[in-house]
């Protein structure tokens, strides 16, 4: 096992995958509270169909930098979806399944028409599910993705004070006069990027899992909100990380089997937090 | 010039008004008890002044000292969501996030701040359980001392004693009281007429018919005597 493992990590590219998922799993394990407390995780879902969608636009033109087009994409419906949300609740909702549900179709309906490659359903399939994407990554990709993945994570730390205000009590930041459409605008900025980088590493249909799983098992344990953070973080690491190595081994697919590892990890988090519970 | 100059104000939601058209002044180092039945529009009114809500119609004009950074705010109802994760400390310091601007992370200074105010409102043990496994009065403190960590200039307050049981409730007033005396602006909805005649300089009253002058001249007005009365023989049932 030990010799798979380091006959692998001779490759290059599976030492970048390496580092590249672990920087993801970090940056998306940090709005992951905000996410789930916010109601924002409606626009995080909406927004993986649309990132979906930008990747069919980019493989049918043929782009090797794939990001260059889904990152702009998915960063002007964040906030579009963002405006409209504030409206009115229901027509909110109703904008983010109409364009979120639209990209779907329309992305499949594109790469169907247009695509080159023979091999149409394993395409979708990858892009879905992120099954070999984390492998492929071209090094400019994987520069950007370091580079996002670092920018998130120090927006993150600077305007922490800030994200728990306005994701705790919204009225009393905006009364006392912080600008709260801001930072809210700011925070769907963020989650556009994380979600186009998590893209990478698990494909669109399971990024909700890697943002949401970590918050959710660390809320089980914790109930402060740094505390949280910090142990989403580490889980979401952990989770990428043993998530990667596993499907090394094994040869299962990568989104899968991190997603997979989150799950499990909620299970014994869960069972944590009520034995704690009753001991108290 | 007024601190906070309100003019033919009408307050409401989505365009459907609640209030009868105000008009009043608040001056600097103030103390203005707004009081009304319920429904009358007393926290509407609040959140308007505070912009949280457009005024339907006429305006409300605030004098240049007033910044972000120096307004403390206590609203009626805070919804929390269900398992917020947020310790009583964190709650406290998000007190002063409008105050540091750009800077990222809270100083020395605003820490102990906090400390104080926490020890004031007897809080200090609760400071690392989670908010959402508090009391109701538990919660209504540790939403004081935020409130009191956001003031520098003024402080509006929606109800601040509900839930209080009485002698944090006469620590409150006194501890608001004092904050007055250290020329702090109040502006304080309260239901509890006899502290808010005690306190206060200055009275609003508002619902069918509308009032605003000093606490003694409210209480020689026929809307203040009626009012004062109707709540005494209230308590005394
Ligand atoms: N979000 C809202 N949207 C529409 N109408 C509202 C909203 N909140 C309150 N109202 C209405 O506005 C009126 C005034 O409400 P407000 O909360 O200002 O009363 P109040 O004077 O603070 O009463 P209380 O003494 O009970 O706190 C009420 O008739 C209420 O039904
Ligand atoms: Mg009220």
């Amino acid at each position: 096992m030990i010799e798979t493992l380091s006959v692998y990590l001779q490759h290059k590219f599976v030492v970048y995958a390496l580092i590249v998922g672990v920087l993801i799993a970090l940056s998306s394990s940090l709005l992951g509270v905000t996410l789930v407390l916010k109601r924002f995780s409606f626009i995080g879902d909406g927004l993986s169909h649309v990132a979906f969608g930008g990747m069919a636009i980019a493989s049918v033109l043929s782009l090797t930098n794939k990001m260059i087009l889904i990152l702009p994409i998915t960063v002007v419906c964040a906030i579009l979806l963002l405006r409209t949300g504030q409206n009115t609740r229901i027509k909110g909702d109703a904008a983010i399944a109409m364009i979120s549900v639209g990209a779907l179709a329309f992305g499949y309906l594109i790469m169907n028409i247009f695509s080159a490659s023979s091999n149409l359903s394993g395409d979708v399939c990858s892009t879905l599910f992120g099954s070999t994407s984390i492998l492929t990554l071209t090094s400019f990709e994987v520069f950007l993705c370091v580079i996002l993945s670092i920018a998130v994570v120090v927006i993150f730390i600077v305007f922490y004070n800030k994200i728990f205000a306005v994701t705790f009590d919204e009225n009393f930041a905006k009364a006392v006069g912080t600008k709260a459409d801001g930072y809210n605008l700011l925070i769907a900025v963020v989650i556009a990027i994380i979600i186009v980088l998590a893209m990478n590493l698990v494909g669109s249909l399971l990024i909700s899992a890697l943002v949401i799983f970590p918050a959710l098992s660390a809320m089980r344990v914790f109930k402060n909100f740094k505390s949280v953070t910090v142990c989403a973080a580490i889980i979401s690491v952990a989770c990428a990380f043993g998530g990667m190595i596993i499907s090394i081994l094994a040869g299962t697919p990568v989104g899968s089997t991190i997603v997979a590892v989150d799950v499990a990890a909620f299970a014994i988090c869960s069972l944590t937090g009520a034995i704690l519970g009753v001991e108290k | 010039m007024s601190y906070i100059t309100v003019e033919n104000l009408e307050v409401g939601y989505d365009k459907s008004v609640i209030s009868e058209k105000l008009n009043f002044k608040i001056e600097s180092g103030e103390y203005l008890c707004i009081v009304g039945e319920n429904g009358s529009g007393k926290s509407t009114l609040m959140k308007t002044l505070l912009g949280l809500i457009k005024p339907v119609s006429g305006q409300i004009k605030k004098a240049d000292g007033l910044e972000n950074g120096e307004i403390g705010y206590l609203p009626q109802q805070t919804v929390v969501q269900r398992d917020f994760p947020a310790s009583v400390k964190e709650i406290v310091m998000s007190g002063f996030q409008a105050r540091c601007g750009l800077r990222p992370f809270y100083n020395a200074q605003e820490k102990k701040l906090a400390l104080e105010n926490m020890e004031r409102m007897g809080i200090t043990e609760l400071a690392d359980q989670c908010y959402r496994e508090l009391s109701g009065g538990q919660q209504q403190r540790v939403l004081l001392a935020r409130a009191l960590c956001a003031t520098r200039k003024i402080l509006l307050l929606d109800e601040p004693v509900a839930g209080l049981d009485p002698k944090v409730t006469a620590d409150m007033y006194e501890l608001i009281a004092s904050l007055n005396k250290e020329g702090i602006t109040i502006i304080m909805i309260s239901h509890d007429i006899s502290a808010a005649t005690r306190y206060a300089d200055h009275i609003l009253h508002i619902g069918e018919r509308v009032f605003f002058g000093t606490t003694d001249e409210y209480l020689n007005s026929d809307i203040g005597k009626s009012f004062v009365t109707l709540q005494k023989g209230g308590e005394n049932q």
